[in-house]
């Protein structure tokens, strides 16, 4: 059964290739996180490539969407939270977690789509324009065709073009999350935050989320959390194993999962562990 | 019998433990029927004694001497007005304590202290209120027995009412709403404007129409501060034939309102007086009745498009 698998991720895995020499876009250095006393994160350091997808991967509770929300500085929205070390963010060089460093700019650079889709209670049109509404965009010009842009690249147009003043509300669960992407692509991300965006899906919309990754990753750098070991052997081009809060093995995609270096990893992508 | 073992003991068990499920159901059913009924007995019986006396001209007619020509006219008048200045200042500051409280303070001794406080505020005694006022929006900030003192005293009273509904309302949101708005980049300022405000609304019109039902029959605060048992004239009106067409001199009139005729009239010794308060009584529950049907119409209607 294990065989098998890992015989299927061979196959798919072999047709994709990384490229030999990746741009860094983002680079965590030493970087430890507090939630009061506790620390979630130890000494984590990793870079993310320019339009690649990297995947986090690891058991429940092993800090990667913790990692995640680091790097648009989410935990900043509440109390007790403390970063130490740094991510740097290319080409300009900057410690985004640095306290001179207003989360507002972070998060403007870095979008998210989160594991439950969460549409504002508004029209298609105003979710996808709130970012924009937020940069102080007012021409309808500018946003009208920033909208369409956006939900033509997270593959919503065909379905939302005659609703878009609609309640967001009347999409389906997978559209919803499609809609959520259209949100954060509508800005131009540098870097696009995915924290387990299929796991409130069925299967057929986790397919099309998972498509649409694929073809974003040449428009933006992705960083994806995941509690599904297929998902990240599908999409990304590197992955990260942490657990309690460590980084176990960072590598190429298939590196990762046909030969990992450290007997952990493969216990836990064979199934033996977690 | 020790614990059930075959299917009989079962059996029998289940029997015994489902006495006490009916015998609850009773218990529950009597105690709700007491509260039903002592109100149905107390309405009914102010219906049968007032409604007869209701008539246009007991809404026209200032109260008098003769219980048969006495009406409502400054009485209502007066309420309604003391419950424009009540919402006017209770919902701004009521809300933005809310916002405040919620989305910017930041959670530590001091906004515990502060929450318990509210909640306690809620259930200080309203005479308290009434004197804390006759002190100072009528003594010390000279405003006298006026419609606006009347008001100010009622926002304060209801005050902590709306800021427990601003709170609570702000709380249904889901996290994940204002997750993904503060991800966009939005301030703290553009996440409450766009969205904390929007989709509050209606949890926070509920709680003010709540608070002003509870002080349209407000009484003894009313008392405190001065209000008049006895008037025969209305405030100057709002509108005027001349510009700026707006005055801003009722709130300094002397006034009286519902519950106060009522006692009014109740402390009368003629029968016809009594009529007349029922009368009162029963136009009073209405209002209150009305402002609770419009907090539930309007819950309804804002809540249909959110989902959550």
């Amino acid at each position: 059964m294990v065989a098998a698998l890992r015989e299927q991720h061979m196959m798919q895995l072999k047709e994709r290739e990384v490229a030999t020499d990746p741009v860094v876009k983002a680079d965590a250095r030493k970087l430890n996180f507090f939630y009061g006393e506790f620390q979630a994160l130890k000494d984590l350091s990793m870079p993310v490539h320019e339009k690649k997808v990297t995947a986090l991967i690891g058991p429940s509770g092993c800090g990667k969407s913790t990692f995640l929300r680091c790097f648009n500085r989410m935990h900043d929205l509440y109390p007790g939270n403390r970063y130490q070390g740094e991510i740097v963010l290319h080409p300009d060089n900057v410690n985004i977690l640095a306290p001179n460093i207003d989360p507002i700019e972070v998060r403007m650079r870095i979008s998210m789509v989160f594991q439950k889709p969460n549409p504002f209670p508004k029209s298609i049109y105003e979710n996808v324009a709130y970012g924009l509404r937020v940069r102080g965009e007012t021409t309808t010009r500018v946003l009208n065709e920033k909208v369409e842009e956006a939900l033509r690249n997270a593959a919503l147009w065909d379905e939302a073009k005659d609703r878009l003043h609609k309640p967001a509300f009347n999409l389906s669960g997978g559209q919803q999350q499609r809609l959520c992407i259209a949100r954060a692509l509508a800005t131009n991300p540098e870097i696009l935050l995915f924290d387990e965006p299929t796991s409130a899906l069925d299967p057929i919309a986790t397919g099309a989320i998972e498509e649409l990754i694929n073809d974003l990753k040449y428009k933006v750098t992705i960083l994806i959390v995941t509690h599904n070991m297929q998902q990240a052997a599908r999409v990304s081009d590197y992955t990260a194993y942490m657990y309690l809060g460590e980084l176990i093995e960072f590598g190429v995609t298939n590196e990762i999962f046909i030969k990992p270096k450290r007997k952990q990893t493969e216990d836990y992508i064979t199934g033996r562990f977690g | 019998m020790a614990y059930a073992r075959t299917l009989e003991d079962i059996r029998a068990l289940i029997v015994k433990h489902k006495r006490w499920d009916l015998i609850f159901a009773l218990i529950g059913v009597l105690a709700l029927m007491i509260g039903i009924l002592t109100f149905v007995a107390l309405f009914v019986d102010m219906a049968i004694k007032g409604v007869p006396r209701l008539s246009l001209d007991f809404f026209s007619n200032f109260p008098s001497r003769r219980p048969g020509e006495a009406g409502i006219l400054s009485a209502w008048v007066g309420s309604m007005l003391v419950m424009l200045v009540t919402a006017v200042v209770a919902v701004p500051l009521g809300v933005a304590s809310g916002i405040y409280l919620e989305e910017y303070a930041r959670k530590n001794i001091v906004t515990d202290i502060i929450e318990i406080n509210i909640t306690n505020l809620a259930g200080v005694p309203s005479i308290v209120y009434g004197l804390l006022a006759l002190g100072l929006f009528v003594y010390q900030f000279g405003l006298g027995q006026s419609i606006l003192s009347a008001g100010l005293t009622l926002a304060l009273l209801i005050l902590p009412v709306v800021i427990v509904a601003t709170r609570e309302a702000i709380r249904s949101i889901p996290i994940g709403i204002r997750e993904g708005a503060y991800a966009l980049g939005a301030t703290k300022w553009q996440v409450s404007r766009d969205h904390i405000i929007p989709y509050s609304t209606a949890g926070i019109l509920t709680g003010v129409i709540i608070g002003m039902s509870r002080a349209i029959g407000e009484t003894a605060p009313i008392i405190t501060i001065g209000a008049l048992t006895f008037i025969a004239f209305l405030p100057p009106s709002p509108v005027t034939a001349e510009p700026p067409y707006l005055s801003f001199e009722w709130l300094t009139s002397p006034f009286t309102v519902m519950p106060i005729q009522m006692f009014n009239w109740t402390s009368r010794p003629e029968a016809a007086f009594q009529v007349n308060a029922a009368a009162a009584g029963f136009v009073l529950v209405l209002m209150t009745l009305a402002m609770n049907g419009l907090a539930i119409y309007i819950r309804y209607r804002l809540r249909k498009n959110i989902k959550w």
